[in-house]
């Protein structure tokens, strides 16, 4: 009762959390790098949590591919399981544009790389906004065109196919098989001898983006000709920038006339259909917007991590992803932004942390924390489905989903659909 | 009756569907004209959603044709149809459960520019056809009753400012109150110039707002004449009416 009491006055003094909480958010991501190594700040930023840089910039990362993802599931409400596939076709894209991959040319668009070095070496702005951006969206209809026609756990599984599919397809496509037999090849490709990922060795040695001299020169540096691999605070800017425009869109997208439609698409395809929603069209964009999300954000992890391995692509990142989605709160983009956070946070420091702190408390050698992570996990998210379904900042909307049984008046919880497409 | 004068509106000719290998309609033909209220009645299964649902679009015919002011729309998808001026009120009502009343009635308008003139008098023609819909606006389509939830789904429907109105089964499931209710509004409906193809178990009542009516028997047209020749039909009467 007090706490309630507390917790008004505070409202009544601050102002509802929703107009300065966001606000709040965005002077502490831009002033971070400013702060956070300078004591005694630094007490709790790095030797408490552990939040170096590199920490909150992989945090960024799986904020955006959470938020990309939680269109394709969280608005649209379609299960995918292989959302990881957009995000290593993006980090390929950077291996494929920019980087010395294909040495055979030289050719060169606006680019950071050495003048004259051999490979495609496209301006890193251009192949992540733009290249990783369409070959995604490309990638996401040709996968989604077959597919979206099925319903609940079918899409599921068929995407969980894809997932599992696309980063064994650049483990092999170093070397495309040819059927013993088939003499002809198109005469332009080399077919036996076309190496497009490099196999298990990956693709090295990828371009960092960059503004190019003129631009440094005018800002003394604030705008960096190149990216270095050691000063991350571009790095950090520009994820931070690219999560802002991605929140941006996303609202925007939700209060559309095409956010409306997903709802529709989401509560009831057969009504949705009769009020001549398009569904595959409506499906295809969700898709579509998510895999460009993946797409971006690949790309500029690939450049940042400056390689791409096969193995980096494994299916679990797109359950760790589903899993900030539905534990932040389906639907609701800062429940899903906080859910990234938190997980990315235990994933890549935090676990780390604890196991540390538990050890020097009670003086033993543990390494489960670490090591049980993918339990902890687990056990994290079965929690959450017990007592939280709806995530830990649920959208309204989703909230009456998962709470229908227990309100009054309830529409029945079976499939009307079902019903209506078995009735004559 | 001055209906039957007027130009034919829906041409069904024909048409075979099929689920699977299931034959669902083995060759309907029906007509709709301009301001009728035709109405297909008939037992479970004998094919009148499914009828519904090929000329919509929801489902396409193997063969025949469906022709829609002079248009053939045969193979059209749903949503072209529903931006020709087909509008429909599916079965099971089928209302956006967490969608607020309005929600659900800009959702009918989906096809349309929001926040014309002719938005919001469509918006006020539904409102004054269910003054009920106008009291629960804000409230959750899923805590309405089963009677505002078919106002709901027709008024919805309605705001497709459709040229021709689909009604599946309006009548199901509702309190005895309610259907009259309903029936009275399909009435007024038809009277302010919109026709109606209105699908019914509720024969007795179908016929009584109907102008025609086709009765449908393991999809085929078993019968097809004026309402009040289906009522005083011997056939129909033992077999939809209740009479011995």
């Amino acid at each position: 009762m007090s706490s309630q009491a507390g917790s008004a006055r505070a409202r009544a003094f601050f102002g509802a959390p929703e107009r300065w909480l966001p606000w709040a958010l965005v002077v502490l991501a831009l002033t971070y790098p400013f702060w956070f190594d300078v004591p005694p700040f630094s007490y709790v930023t790095l030797d408490v949590l552990g939040l170096k840089q590199d920490v909150i910039i992989s945090m960024g990362v799986y904020v955006m591919l959470a938020l990309g993802l939680n269109i394709v599931v969280g608005f649209a409400g379609l299960l995918d399981l292989g959302y990881v596939a957009f995000f290593a076709l993006g980090a390929y894209t950077v291996g494929w544009f920019a980087s010395d991959k294909f040495s055979g040319v030289s050719w060169h668009f606006a680019s950071t790389a050495v003048e004259g070095a051999a490979g495609i070496h496209l301006n890193l702005w251009i192949v992540m906004l733009l290249l990783a951006a369409v070959i995604a969206a490309i990638a996401g209809v040709i996968i989604g065109w077959p597919t979206l026609r099925l319903r609940g756990d079918y899409l599921a599984i068929v995407t969980l196919g894809f997932g599992e599919i696309i980063p064994d397809v650049f483990r092999n496509a170093d070397k495309l098989p040819v059927p013993t037999g088939v003499q002809w090849t198109p005469p332009f490709l080399d077919f036996s001898n076309l190496n497009l990922t490099n196999g298990v060795r990956g693709i090295r040695q990828l371009d960092r983006p960059g503004f190019g001299e003129h631009l440094d020169a005018w800002t003394a540096g604030r705008l960096p000709e190149r990216f270095g691999p050691t000063d991350l605070e571009p790095w950090y800017f520009t994820i931070v920038v690219f999560v802002a425009v991605a929140i941006f869109v996303i609202r925007r997208l939700e209060h559309s006339k095409m956010g409306r439609a997903w709802v529709a698409v989401r509560e009831d395809e057969v009504a949705a259909s009769a009020m001549g929603v398009p569904l595959m069209r409506t499906k295809l964009w969700a898709y579509g917007i998510g895999a460009v999300f993946g797409g971006v954000v690949g790309a500029y992890y690939g450049s940042f991590i400056g390689s791409v391995f096969p193995t980096s692509f494994f299916f679990n990142i797109s359950i760790i992803v589903l899993c900030m989605v539905i534990v932040g709160g389906m639907g609701n983009v800062y429940g899903v932004i906080l859910g990234a956070v938190v997980l990315q946070y235990l994933n890549v420091a935090g676990l780390d942390k604890i196991g540390r702190a538990f050890n020097q408390a009670f003086g033993t050698n543990e390494t489960v924390f670490a090591q049980y992570k993918f339990l902890i996990f687990g056990a994290l998210l079965v929690t959450m489905m017990l007592l939280r379904p709806e995530g830990i900042i649920p959208s309204a909307r989703r909230k009456a989903e998962f709470h229908e049984a227990e309100e009054e008046g309830a529409p029945p919880a079976g499939d009307l659909a079902d019903a209506h497409r078995e009735g004559s | 009756m001055s209906s039957e004068n007027g130009a034919a509106l829906l041409e069904v000719d024909d048409i075979h569907v099929y689920y699977g290998t299931i034959h669902a309609l083995k060759g309907i033909s029906l007509t709709v004209r301009e301001g009728e209220i035709v109405t297909l009645i008939g037992a479970n299964g004998a094919g009148k959603s499914t009828t519904l649902r090929s000329i919509n679009g929801l489902h396409h015919p193997r063969s025949g044709t469906i022709r829609f002011r002079g248009e053939d729309i045969t193979n059209r998808p749903a949503h072209e149809v529903v931006r020709m001026g087909i509008s429909q009120s599916p079965e099971g009502r089928h209302v956006f459960p967490r969608m607020s009343v309005l929600e659900n009635l800009e959702m009918g308008a989906y096809q349309r520019e929001k926040g014309t003139p002719e938005y919001k008098e469509d918006l006020e023609r539904v409102y004054t056809l269910f003054p009920r819909l106008r009291e629960r606006a804000s409230q959750k389509a899923g805590t309405l009753s089963g009677g505002e939830q078919q106002m709901l789904a027709m008024g919805r429907a309605l705001m497709a400012r459709p040229r021709l109105l689909l009604l599946d089964e309006p009548s199901m499931g509702l309190a005895p109150i309610f259907v009259e209710r309903i029936f009275e509004i399909v009435v007024e409906i038809n009277r302010q110039g919109t026709p109606v193809l209105l699908v019914e178990q509720n024969a007795l009542m179908a016929l009584e707002v109907a102008s025609r009516g086709y009765v449908l028997e393991t999809g085929t047209v078993a019968l097809a004449d004026d309402a009040a020749a289906l009522r005083r039909n011997e056939q129909v009467r033992k077999a939809y009416l209740g009479e011995d």
